[in-house]
């Protein structure tokens, strides 16, 4: 099938399989941000960004995705140094695996959560798996960063 | 401008939070062969047949590997210095499988759909043999694991494949039973620790190519890029000179990546067809195929005088390494030698131990290396001596504790230089509000809150055998470019060393430019392993500053015409000391002489391996009805001599008992009775979230390590120790159930509970 969408505002016409994965197709678009860690939805580590929610390109279908503009992390690199310079000043960084998709949902959240607490954020982000920073560093990370952008954390 | 004991930025930090291209698969070639393997759906089976032609038939086929394709020389995937204490006992490809997902063949096409197609077309006539799942009746089992002749063990860890021993020994210090006999208060428990993931969240992987040189090239995600040098040496068949290993950014280590996994296949690939290939674990091979915690169950036997000095242990640990033995005779040394040291006034004590092999998924280093393992039947143990004794289980180890300056006989005959463990102690009792809250409440809503403790040690570095070598230039421009081999796996060591090296040097640490591990062009490290990064390559970094300075002044001296005596280097310049005259590093890189290069390299092995010490405590809520168990609060004080950065030994902290937490309360490999792993997806086997973790409370009591580098020692592998135990122990102050094998599940508290009513009734 031939479907239409936008990676990072550019617009990509082409002819794909009808089982490819939205995941696959973005790094093929060299989006080698996006990670695989697992295969039954559980790590996060792929999500997205499909009009203004956070998606898990692991389990989405390229066909899903058409006509739609997808962002990944090529396409925030101005707000992912923003958000990214409060998660290294904690060190929340450690391998990194995890940060793309961390900070996608981050983003993702900032838009969708007005002054959310601890246990809001913690919510928001279950589904982004961390396997180094034992999370409280990143906690650490998101609260400044609300904080430097007039909305902070309770 | 001191760096050290500063919260610096990791240097890689931006690149890796704005999704930069620096991981293995990132950097593989796009027309890359895939590799994939074939696997054993047998726990024991032997190959009578295998047919890979029309596999290979398949257009976009490269090529499919068997045993029979493989060199027959026996090696190790341990990621340790030679000669390797794990036993010589795999093939890359072998006639018989030894547990379900052991590799059968592998297959090499252009791309995934095809090799997945391939794969199924593989027909194999495999005779099924017996399996030996049981890790308990393994040792002098009529099923052997490994009966072949060419197996061998390279030292004398007591291992014997007629006997499925990958590993025995027994070591001693004064008559223990004799010394337990005259005890008031004897305790005997065994305890059961289950093989755990690491889970790294990038699974492991290895692309190979022929570089312009014609080398093997193997870029891969290792904590081990020397090591895996010689094992591909080994398993190939093919001289040291000419491969070379490559360390990208990666993507988490935690011991997994100090075995060697999956570097082989893809080599092999490479070696036969000469294109570049790679191999990508799914979630599901790493999770059955791959390198867990060893299983321990752990038999102890304390006493103690009527006042509660503890004056011997005996503790008797039996390790199932599984269907191959890397890193099996060394984790278990470490469950006795980094748990009863802990305890300074025990007279006598009994260390013994056996390795055995199994027909499960082979085991390899994480985390803790075994001392996590002894750790928690120990501080168990040591729980229950104080309840038997209705003494706060606080006190116990108050009285008991290991102190700075004492002679250690069950950690090598080692003195303690440096130990903050008792300022740890009370620190953490204060955080937590030992005092008031100990042992637990009960709170109206059919729950009970209560707390528990436990400390730990580990070491820095593996005594004698470790060896890091460091190189720094001064290249034209004034700054330095430093070489290390220890592997940054993420915990910050390219950038901890810089700041190490920056405060030698009087620089910034933005002066000093770090470069990844390439083992053509870095200096020889045994890898990041064993606690050893900061302490001891840490080292290194200083005696090379050391000579680099030496060099720096004499120059100076030399351009300014008087002795070195006459001369200081501020970090900038070299300066008179008896005049004005100085002249700028820059200047001096720029001068043309004989001696134009300015550069040294040190390296550093240490006779001694200091250990970090920790405490940790633990706040659980315990629903009484169903015996759910959530963790509020968990405190950790932690003494790892000087922090050299601050950010980082807190996350780091934090990291490993969250990993710690996750052995405690939810993760557990299960099997089917046929051998199978069931616990094969993220979504069986349970790693916490950030839901999970409760609170983790991190702070530290520093001590001075006079050995190390600015006194630091180590901190990544203690930190996970204590939560296992701490959590056990909270469980039994608010239910009075004791909990003996990991993990601690509602279910196991439920049943306990159970047993008391029934008593009781
Ligand atoms: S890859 Fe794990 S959730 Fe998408
Ligand atoms: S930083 Fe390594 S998994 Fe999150």
């Amino acid at each position: 099938m031939i479907i239409k969408l936008w990676i990072n505002d550019q617009e990509i016409t082409k002819e794909i399989d009808g089982d490819a994965i939205l995941l696959d197709f973005l790094r093929d678009h060299d989006c080698y941000s996006v990670k695989r860690g697992c295969v039954t939805s559980n790590c996060g580590l792929c999500t997205v960004i499909i009009d203004d929610k956070p998606v898990l390109s692991c389990s989405t279908l390229v066909a899903r995705a058409d006509k739609k503009h997808i962002y990944t992390l090529e396409g925030l690199q101005e707000e992912a140094r923003e958000f990214g310079e409060c998660l290294a000043d904690q060190g929340a960084e450690q391998c990194g695996f995890c940060s793309p998709g961390l900070v996608m949902t981050v983003l993702a959240m900032v838009k969708e959560l007005k002054n959310p607490s601890d246990n809001e954020i913690n919510e928001y982000l279950s589904g982004n798996l961390c396997r180094c920073s034992g999370y409280m560093g990143q906690l650490r990370g998101i609260k400044d960063y609300l904080q430097k952008k007039g909305g902070a954390g309770k | 401008m001191r760096a050290v004991n500063q919260a610096v930025r990791k240097k890689d930090a931006m690149l890796l939070v704005t999704g930069q291209p620096v991981y293995t698969q990132d950097l593989a070639p796009k027309d890359c062969l895939i590799v994939k393997i074939l696997r054993s759906p047998y726990a024991h089976a032997l190959i009578k047949e295998i047919n890979t032609e029309p596999a290979t038939k398949l257009p976009g086929i490269e090529c499919v590997l068997t045993y029979k394709d493989v060199p027959d020389q026996r090696f190790t995937l341990a990621g340790q210095t030679f000669p390797e204490p794990s036993p010589y006992d795999r093939l890359i490809l072998d006639q018989r499988v030894r547990f379900v997902g052991d590799a059968v063949a592998i297959v090499a096409g252009e791309n995934e759909q095809t090799v997945d197609k391939a794969l199924k077309r593989i027909k194999v006539k495999y005779e099924v043999l017996e399996p030996l799942l049981d890790f308990r009746t393994a040792r002098d089992h009529k099923v052997l694991i490994h009966p072949e002749a060419n197996w061998k063990s390279l030292c004398d860890v007591g291992a014997d494949n007629t006997r499925n021993l990958c590993a025995s020994n027994e070591e001693k210090n004064g008559d223990v039973d004799e010394v337990l006999g005259s005890c008031e208060w004897v305790i005997e428990q065994t305890y059961h620790t289950k093989a755990n993931q690491q889970t790294t969240m990038e699974t492991f992987r290895s692309y190979t190519y022929r570089d312009q040189a014609g080398k093997l090239t193997c870029v891969t995600s290792t904590q081990i890029p020397f090591h895996v040098k010689r094992i591909l040496s080994n398993a190939l068949a093919l001289p040291e000179s000419e491969i070379r290993v490559v360390k990208p950014r990666i993507g988490g280590g935690f011991g997994a990546k100090q075995t060697a996994v999956t570097e082989m296949y893809p080599a092999l690939v490479t070696q036969k067809t000469g294109k570049p290939a790679l191999l990508v674990y799914s979630r599901r091979e790493s999770l059955i195929a791959s390198a867990p915690r060893h299983e321990n169950e752990i038999t102890v036997r304390i006493g103690a005088d009527k006042n509660g000095i503890i004056r011997a242990i005996d503790m008797v640990t039996l390790s199932n390494t599984g269907a191959y033995g890397e890193h099996g005779p060394t984790t278990v040394g470490l469950s006795g030698h980094k748990s009863i040291p802990l305890y300074g006034k025990v007279e006598a004590f009994r260390f013994k131990y056996d390795v055995v092999y199994t027909n499960v998924m082979s085991s390899g280093a994480y985390r803790g290396y075994g001392a996590t393992q002894g750790t928690f039947a120990l501080e168990s143990a040591v729980n229950e001596l104080a309840e038997k004794m209705k003494l706060d289980p606080v006190r116990i180890r108050e009285i008991n504790m290991v102190k700075e300056g004492a002679v250690m006989p069950a950690y090598y005959g080692e003195t303690l230089n440096s130990c903050a463990l008792d300022r740890c102690m009370a620190k953490a009792k204060e955080m937590i509000g030992w005092q008031e809250k100990y042992p637990g409440i009960e709170l109206n809503n059919g729950k009970v809150r209560s707390i528990g403790v436990a400390m730990a040690m580990q070491g820095s570095s593996i005594a004698n055998v470790d060896t890091a070598a460091v190189f720094i230039k001064v290249n034209d421009q004034g700054h330095y470019d430093m070489k290390i081999g220890a592997t940054d796996m993420g915990t910050g060591c390219d950038t901890i060393l810089a700041q190490i090296a920056a405060d030698c040097l009087n620089c910034s640490v933005e002066q000093i430019s770090v470069s990844g591990v390439d083992t053509d062009v870095s200096p020889y490290d045994s890898g990041s392993y064993a606690s050893s990064t900061t302490y001891l390559t840490g080292t290194a970094v200083v005696n090379t500053c050391e000579t680099l300075v030496e060099m720096i002044r004499k120059k100076g001296a030399d351009q300014m015409g008087c002795p070195i005596e006459d001369v200081e280097f501020d970090g900038d310049r070299v300066h008179r000391v008896s005049g004005n005259e100085s002249i700028t590093l820059r200047a001096l890189a720029n001068v043309q002489d004989q001696d134009a290069d300015l550069s040294a390299t040190e390296s550093y092995c240490s006779p001694v391996s200091p250990p970090p010490f920790a405490v940790g405590m633990a706040e659980v809520e315990i629903d009484t009805e169903t015996g759910a168990i959530d963790l509020i609060d968990y405190v950790a004080v932690l003494d790892c001599g000087t922090p050299i950065n601050k950010s980082l030994v807190r996350v780091q902290a934090e990291g490993g008992i969250a990993q710690g937490i996750g052995m405690a309360l939810y993760e557990d490999i299960v099997y089917s009775r046929e051998g199978r792993n069931l616990s094969n997806s993220l979504m069986q086997y349970k790693i916490p979230t950030r839901l999970d973790v409760g609170r983790i409370r991190v702070d530290f009591a520093s001590s001075y390590e006079p050995t190390g580098p600015f006194g630091a020692k180590s901190i990544g592998e203690v930190v996970i120790n204590t939560p296992s135990p701490a959590i056990a122990n909270a469980v039994y102050n608010g239910v009075h159930v004791h909990v003996r094998e990991l993990p601690i599940t509602a279910e196991k508290i439920y049943n306990g509970m159970k047993q008391h009513k029934n008593k009781s009734n």
